[in-house]
C-alpha cells in the first residue's frame, strides 16, 4: 500500500481528519504504514515534550516509543468527536510522564457506559477537529509571555496555585462542543 | 446527571489535564469529572490546550533505528481491552471505589465524625469524612489547599450550601466552619497538600494521632 504522506517532511500539510484516518485504519486493519507515519509525526513530539519535562534524552526517547505502542494497542478506544488524535497522544504521554518521572499514580475519571461509536458522525468529526485547530491558532497568537507559562504548566515546572485563574485561554467553544458530543453519545445509547 | 453548583476552578482542572498535582488531588478531581459532564467538558478542553502544546513544542529527532525497533516491536504487543470496569457504585464514583476496595479503616474522631485515611502518594493526602446530619465540622484552618467534594448528603458553609458533587475549595486565608445538613450523614472526600490545623484544645490533640 503507498501512502502519499508516507515519506518524511510530508506530514505538515496532513490536517486532524487525516491524523484520524490514520487512527482508525491501525484500529480496523493494524495497518503498519499508517502507524508509522503516526510514528513519523508524534514520536519526536513527544520526545521533546517529555524532555522539556526534566526526562534524559535515553528515557524519553523510551517513553516515546511507550507511548505509540498504547496508541496501537488502544486504538479502538480513541474517540475523534471528544478530542484530536495530538491531544489524544498527550493524554497518553502525560500518564506515561505521572508513571515514569513522578513514580505516581493517576487516577482517571469513570468511563462513559456509551462510546465510542465505531463509526461516529464525520461532520461531528470535522467540526472537533476544526475546533482544535481553532484552539492552536489562538495560543499561537497569546503574547509570548503568557504562552510560555501556559507551556510551562504543561510541562510540569508550575504548581496548580502558581496558573493564573485568568489563563485568557478562548476555552468556550471547544468546551461547548465537547459537551455536545458527551450528551448526544449519551442519547445514541438511551 | 445531577446539578452540580460547586465545581472545580480551572487552575485545578488545567493541573490535573496537565497531569501535575498529588495524587490524592488526582483523586478527587478524578471523582467530581466522574459526577459531572460539565467538569469532563472542561477538562477536555484543557486537554486540548495540552494537544496543542504538544504539537507546536520543538521536537527531538528520534534515533535513525527508533522507528524499526518500534515496528519489530509491534506484533508481540497485545491489544489492550477496555480497562477492566471498576464498579461505582450510588455514593462512590469508580476511581474512588478502586482506592477503598484496597481496605479501609475508619477511625473516630469523636462527636460520630469519622473518617479513613486513603493511601496515596504524600506530596498530599486523602480521607473519607462521614458526619453525622445536623453536626459541626471542628472549626479550622488550612495551610495549604483543601478540596472537599460532597458524595451524600449536604453541608452548609457560611452561606452556601454543597450538596452530591460539588467541591469546596479552601485556601489559606479561609476560616470555615461546615456544618452537615440535617436529614441525612454526610459523606465527603477531602483532600489537602498541608495539614489541617484545628483550633480548640481536643482536636488539637487528635490531629497529631490521627494524621489530619
Amino acid at each position: 500500500m503507498c501512502f502519499p504522506w508516507d515519506g518524511q517532511g510530508l506530514t505538515d500539510s496532513i490536517t486532524d481528519m487525516d491524523w484520524t484516518a490514520l487512527v482508525f485504519r491501525v484500529r480496523d486493519h493494524q495497518d503498519r504504514a499508517a502507524f508509522a507515519a503516526l510514528f513519523r509525526h508524534f514520536a519526536p513530539r513527544v520526545k521533546g515534550f517529555l524532555m522539556k519535562s526534566g526526562a534524559s534524552d535515553t528515557l524519553a526517547e523510551e517513553c516515546a516509543q511507550d507511548v505509540m505502542a498504547t496508541l496501537w494497542q488502544k486504538a479502538h478506544l480513541f474517540d475523534p468527536t471528544r478530542a484530536s488524535v495530538g491531544t489524544w497522544v498527550f493524554t497518553i504521554a502525560r500518564n506515561r510522564r505521572i508513571d515514569a518521572l513522578r513514580k505516581s499514580r493517576r487516577p482517571e475519571p469513570e468511563d462513559l457506559p456509551w462510546g465510542p461509536e465505531p463509526e461516529p458522525d464525520q461532520a461531528e468529526v470535522f467540526e472537533m477537529a476544526q475546533e482544535t485547530t481553532r484552539l492552536g491558532a489562538a495560543i499561537a497568537q497569546l503574547p509570548e509571555k503568557q504562552r510560555q507559562l501556559i507551556e510551562r504548566a504543561y510541562y510540569g515546572d508550575l504548581s496548580h496555585s502558581e496558573i493564573a485563574e485568568e489563563t485568557g485561554l478562548p476555552l468556550g467553544t471547544i468546551k461547548s462542543r465537547i459537551r455536545l458530543a458527551l450528551e448526544r453519545l449519551r442519547h445514541h445509547m438511551s | 446527571m445531577n446539578m452540580i453548583r460547586h465545581s472545580l476552578p480551572d487552575t485545578l482542572l488545567m493541573g490535573y489535564a496537565a497531569g501535575t498535582l498529588p495524587e490524592a488531588f488526582n483523586l478527587l478531581i478524578a471523582a467530581h469529572v466522574s459526577l459531572s459532564e460539565d467538569a469532563r467538558a472542561r477538562l477536555g478542553a484543557f486537554e486540548a490546550v495540552g494537544g496543542s502544546v504538544l504539537e507546536d513544542e520543538a521536537s527531538v529527532a528520534v534515533a535513525d533505528d527508533c522507528l524499526e525497533q518500534m515496528m519489530a516491536r509491534l506484533d508481540s504487543l497485545p491489544q489492550a481491552n477496555a480497562r477492566a470496569a471498576m464498579q461505582p457504585d450510588e455514593i462512590f464514583p469508580a476511581p474512588l471505589a478502586d482506592y477503598m476496595g484496597r481496605g479501609l479503616r475508619w477511625q473516630s474522631l469523636g462527636r460520630g465524625v469519622k473518617q479513613a485515611i486513603l493511601k496515596t502518594d504524600s506530596a498530599a493526602s486523602a480521607r473519607l469524612l462521614r458526619i453525622p446530619a445536623g453536626q459541626v465540622m471542628p472549626d479550622h484552618g488550612h495551610k495549604g489547599t483543601e478540596l472537599t467534594l460532597v458524595l451524600q448528603g449536604a453541608f452548609i458553609d457560611g452561606n452556601r450550601r454543597y450538596g452530591r458533587g460539588d467541591v469546596d475549595v479552601a485556601t489559606e486565608e479561609t476560616q470555615h466552619t461546615p456544618v452537615a445538613e440535617a436529614g441525612m450523614d454526610c459523606i465527603c472526600l477531602a483532600a489537602t497538600d498541608a495539614p489541617l490545623k484545628f483550633h480548640g484544645l481536643l482536636p488539637r490533640l487528635v490531629q497529631p494521632f490521627f494524621k489530619i
